[in-house]
């Protein structure tokens, strides 16, 4: 019971440490490059402002459209719910391993891109034909990057994962350094920042995921703009607990749990510093280089797995 | 009262269906409810007849005075058959419901004859249900020939259109070309065994390179049946000509039934599986799973689309048998079981979600006339309850949880992570390779039915019969419906299904999956809970918990609604031209796997020859043509034709040399027997 009342703790934890994540990211961003910066708080005060507003649909919109915002909301929390993100061998993870994981947030994408379809303009097509070209790039790479982890550690569990890097010690895995480079290369690419889509911009040929949720105003914004924070963080999340996992409690005390608390929380500020230094030296690509960076992720996922079963098993 | 009774009936049905069709053209309700009724008849009892031997995990076999006087036919159904049985009457079943209002139009129309068209399809459906009972190949070939011939009539049903023939021709002739092969396969068991029944063919001695020599036949001729590539050039052809709910039985269940032969000849006749066998099947999987979905993503006719898909969904099932026969070889038969199972599972999604896309893509048909996804748009609001069924295909084709296409994806994931445990370094390699590719073609197919969807059931229409569609009758809703909520089942539901189809691989390797359902209906853990665990309906709760409590906490603090105009940049009117097309959809993935196609795209301007610097008409052809054609099919017609111009020198026209040719044959083949 204990266990169950931590992992819903814990996604609570997940869901509204999101935005604050989002507005260390732009807080950093705003440092690094000489602007002044909006105090860390602002994607909450930007989200209740969206939360009490009026909400405009467009003529055209059905209800897929309606319902989509709250379809991706509830993937994406689900996601959140299984990923560990303080304590390790919650009770969620055994719902839905990384492959599912995977799955989830293609749902969530798939439904997105139908909104985008749903009003009947040309962005939200442009926004959907490039989202899904993307997302059928990236999900390989990030699929490939789960089996080397899930090859070394001959489970796809999260919680299982984490555990085995936790308890293989500090060694030097030459195919975990190739799957965090991919894995790192596709969160970044699905979570649409530099250099494959900018969030920041709104400049209609260039957008990606902004192209598809264009017409979305009020609270389905909010509900959608949330979604992707808790997006940033899974990805973030996964990255620091899968390859880096120590300070992770692996029991339930206060100790353990404080500690993995501070751990990940080091960790995440450490991780943003990294997305922010890439996104303020990269520049956005144009649309067709996109597959070429995709295309050199997958190498480098591929490279890992192949180290894996060529160094790392003494075939 | 047996299970095979009721399999008998079954049959008996699905030939009443055809022969009470017969007297269609002056009473043409005997076709649309006469016929539909046997066919619904003998799908319930095909599910009943399937089911029993499935839970029971009884085999039943039986001799009819039938056939050559030394050979009489000999019948089996066992839980293998059974599944395939349960397979062929769900869709029957919902065929049968959606029948009667799609052939309302071929009534009214009264330029089509009625009875072959009912005729047909009853011998079509008596063939597949007849192959899966038989129990030796002299059967076998006999209904699966029926199987073959009566579907070229189906196929070739429209046929005032010459596209239609060509596509028929082609079909028959590859579905003869593999029938020989599986022919040829028979015969070397069938000389080693020293019978044509499968008992003798079980207990022949084969040596490894016969073994292989049959296994390499059949799977040519079976692949060739499944649509396997590069044999598949005739599915996209032949299946979207047929009427819908036709393609949706010949999609759905006809590749099946080639899916069985493969099954029942490699586990069951042959036995001693190696691995290179599964290598060629996994290798094979993998290519036709990403080039099926990639040729379907440049389709925009809706039903050439499909077909395509299944090529790819065929892939798919190919990829679980190749991981197992290689595990299996390997001496991991516990991992051989999983795969085993996995293609399976899939065998049966993919014959629940594709049977609805047809059924769908026919409603559309039926209620619009229009095939073209870049003529259609905005459906959702004319056919508002075949929307809802359309999506629930399109999630599950495309993978995603929590729906049926899902977990057997995963299943196969599963299967092909536990390559480590391989000895062969190649084999550890190349298989988490396919895997990739298998996640590749995933997300592909999501992408492409994202456009399927969005093109022809969001956004605007593009054309005025779109827009004036009607929804179609209770009966194809009723059809399109059963099927949704199957998917919808066997997504949530995979624990209990799997618990009812591991009474085949008990049967085939004489193992049983322990792990797969051991936590309960609750969980489905394939290996072991600590590699890997599912739990779809917990999915399900949570993201319907989720969603909820967030639309709950939205409606305790409501906010005004109101609806506007899309943003049009300022430029004032938007139009229904102005929305992405399917072509345009799937143009940047058309732009970066452009080597796999052979595409000619002309642009033409046109100026005005006042304003030379003016263009007033642009022209834009895009052609995008599978490329197993120019490779493959056009070398080897030519190939054919060449040589028959050189055996035609022979062909002199005059009796007499042609009775010299006889007289030296015989005096050849005398001399050759004495």
């Amino acid at each position: 019971m204990t266990a169950w009342l931590l992992a819903a703790l814990q996604t609570l934890l997940f869901l509204f440490m999101a935005p604050l994540l989002a507005g260390w990211v732009k807080r950093v961003k705003c440092h690094m490059q000489n602007r002044s910066a909006p105090s860390l708080f602002q994607p909450y005060r930007d989200m209740a402002k969206l939360f009490r507003k009026h909400t405009v649909l467009a003529e055209h919109a059905s209800w897929v459209f309606r319902t989509t915002p709250y379809i991706v909301f509830g993937a994406t929390i689900l996601t959140a719910a299984v990923v560990p993100l303080v304590a390790v061998q919650l009770p969620t993870t055994a719902i839905a391993d990384v492959i599912v994981l995977v799955g989830f947030l293609a749902l969530a994408r798939f439904f997105t891109a139908l909104a985008g379809m749903d009003i009947g303009t040309a962005f939200g097509g442009m926004g959907a034909s490039r989202e899904m070209m993307i997302g059928a790039l990236a999900e390989p790479v990030m699929l490939m990057t789960v089996f080397t982890m899930a090859m070394t550690a001959s489970t796809t569990n999260l919680s299982e994962a984490v555990l085995f890097t936790l308890n293989s010690g500090l060694v030097l895995r030459p195919s975990f350094v190739f799957a965090i480079l991919g894995l790192m290369m596709v969160a970044v690419a699905e979570t649409g920042r530099v250099p494959v889509d900018n969030p920041a911009t709104h400049l209609e040929l260039t957008m990606i995921h902004e192209a598809m949720i264009l017409e979305y105003s009020g609270r389905h914004l909010a509900l959608i703009e949330w979604a992707a924070q808790i997006k940033l963080m899974i990805y973030a999340v996964l990255i620091a607990n899968i390859f880096l996992p120590w300070g992770i409690a692996a029991e339930f005390t206060t100790e353990a749990l404080g500690v993995g608390a501070v751990a990940i929380t080091v960790k995440l500020m450490g991780l943003a510093i990294v997305l922010v230094v890439w996104e303020t030296v990269m520049a956005k690509m144009r649309l067709f280089r996109a597959p070429q960076f995709l295309g050199f992720a997958f190498l480098l996922s591929l490279l890992g797995m192949l180290t894996h079963v060529i160094l790392e098993t003494g075939g | 009262m047996s299970p095979l009774i009721l399999a008998y009936l079954s049959l008996f049905c699905a030939l009443a269906s055809g022969i009470t069709a017969l007297n269609a053209e002056r009473y043409p309700w005997l076709l649309r409810y006469g016929s539909s009724i046997w066919l619904g008849l003998c799908g319930l009892l095909a599910v009943g007849a399937g089911g029993w031997s499935l839970i029971d995990e009884i085999s039943l076999i039986d001799q009819v005075r039938l056939g050559l006087p030394w050979l009489h036919w000999h019948l089996k159904l066992d839980p293998l058959s059974g599944f395939f049985f349960i397979v062929v009457g769900l869709l029957v079943l919902a065929v049968s419901l959606y029948a009667p209002g799609y052939l309302q139009e071929y009534v009214h129309s009264k330029i089509r004859s009625l009875a072959s068209l009912g005729l047909f399809t009853g011998l079509f459906v008596f063939g597949m249900l007849l192959v899966l009972l038989a129990d030796d190949a002299f059967v076998f070939m006999v209904a699966w020939e029926l199987m073959s011939v009566s579907s070229y009539f189906l196929v070739v049903y429209q046929h005032q259109h010459s596209a239609n023939r060509r596509a028929a021709f082609l079909y028959l002739l590859m579905a003869h070309m593999g029938g020989l092969a599986i022919l040829l396969g028979f015969g070397v068991l069938a000389s080693f065994g020293g019978s044509f029944t499968f008992d003798a063919m079980r207990a022949a001695n084969l040596s490894l390179a016969w073994a292989s020599i049959a296994f390499a036949l059949t799977f040519f001729g079976f692949g060739m049946k499944a649509g396997m590539v590069p044999l598949h050039a005739w599915l996209p052809e032949a299946h979207p000509v047929a009427p819908s709910h036709i393609s949706a039985l010949m999609s759905g269940v006809m590749l099946k039934i080639a899916i069985y032969g493969l099954i029942r000849f490699t586990y069951d006749l042959l036995g001693d599986i190696q691995w290179q066998w599964g290598l060629a099947v996994l290798i094979i999987g993998a290519a036709s799973t990403l080039l099926g979905v990639l040729y379907a993503l440049m389709q925009h006719d809706l039903k050439r689309l499909l077909a395509y898909h299944s090529v790819e969904n065929i892939g798919i099932i190919l990829m679980g048998l190749g991981l197992s026969m290689i595990f299996i070889n390997a001496g991991r038969p516990a991992l051989g079981v999983l795969g085993l199972i996995a293609a399976l599972y899939h065998t049966l999604n993919h014959a629940l979600f594709k049977g609805l896309l047809f059924l769908g893509a026919g409603a559309v048909l039926h209620a619009s006339h229009e095939n073209d996804l870049n003529n259609m748009g905005g459906l959702i609001r004319r056919l508002p309850q075949t929307a809802i069924f359309f999506l629930i295909g399109c999630l599950a084709i495309s993978g995603l949880p929590p729906l049926n296409g899902f977990v057997s994806e995963w299943l196969t994931f599963q299967a092909a992570l536990q390559a480590p445990s391989l000895a062969s370094g190649v084999l550890r390699t190349i298989i988490p390779i396919t895997a990739a590719l298998l996640a590749l073609s995933a997300a592909l197919a999501a992408a492409c039915f994202v456009k399927v969807y969005g093109v022809a059931f969001l956004g605007v229409a593009r054309s005025h019969k779109v827009a004036h569609a009607h929804e179609v009758d209770i009966g194809m809703r009723a059809g399109m419906g059963l099927l949704a909520v199957l998917c919808v089942i066997f997504g949530i539901f995979p624990a209990a299904v799997i618990n009812l189809i591991d009474a085949i691989p008990q049967m085939l390797l004489g193992v049983k999956p322990v792990s797969a359902t051991a936590q309960g209906w609750l969980w489905l853990t394939p290996i072991s809970p600590r590699v890997a665990s599912y739990s779809a309906p917990l999915v399900v709760i949570g993201i319907v918990l989720f969603a909820l409590i967030s639309y709950v906490l939205m409606r305790a603090h409501p906010v005004k609604f109101r609806r506007g105009y899309p943003w049009d940049c300022g430029f004032g009117a938007l139009n229904s031209r102005m929305q992405y097309t399917a072509t345009a959809f799937s143009m940047p993935i058309r732009r970066i796997f452009a080597p796999v196609w052979d595409i000619t795209e002309q642009i033409e301007e046109l100026h005005n020859p006042t304003q030379p610097q003016r263009t007033e008409i642009i022209r834009h052809q895009l052609h995008v043509q599978d490329k197993s054609w120019s490779r493959l099919y056009e070398p080897i017609g030519m190939l054919v034709i060449a040589a028959a111009r050189r055996v035609s020198r022979i062909q002199t026209g005059s009796i007499h040399t042609y009775l010299a040719y006889s007289f030296f044959t015989l005096l050849l083949l005398l001399w050759v027997v004495t």
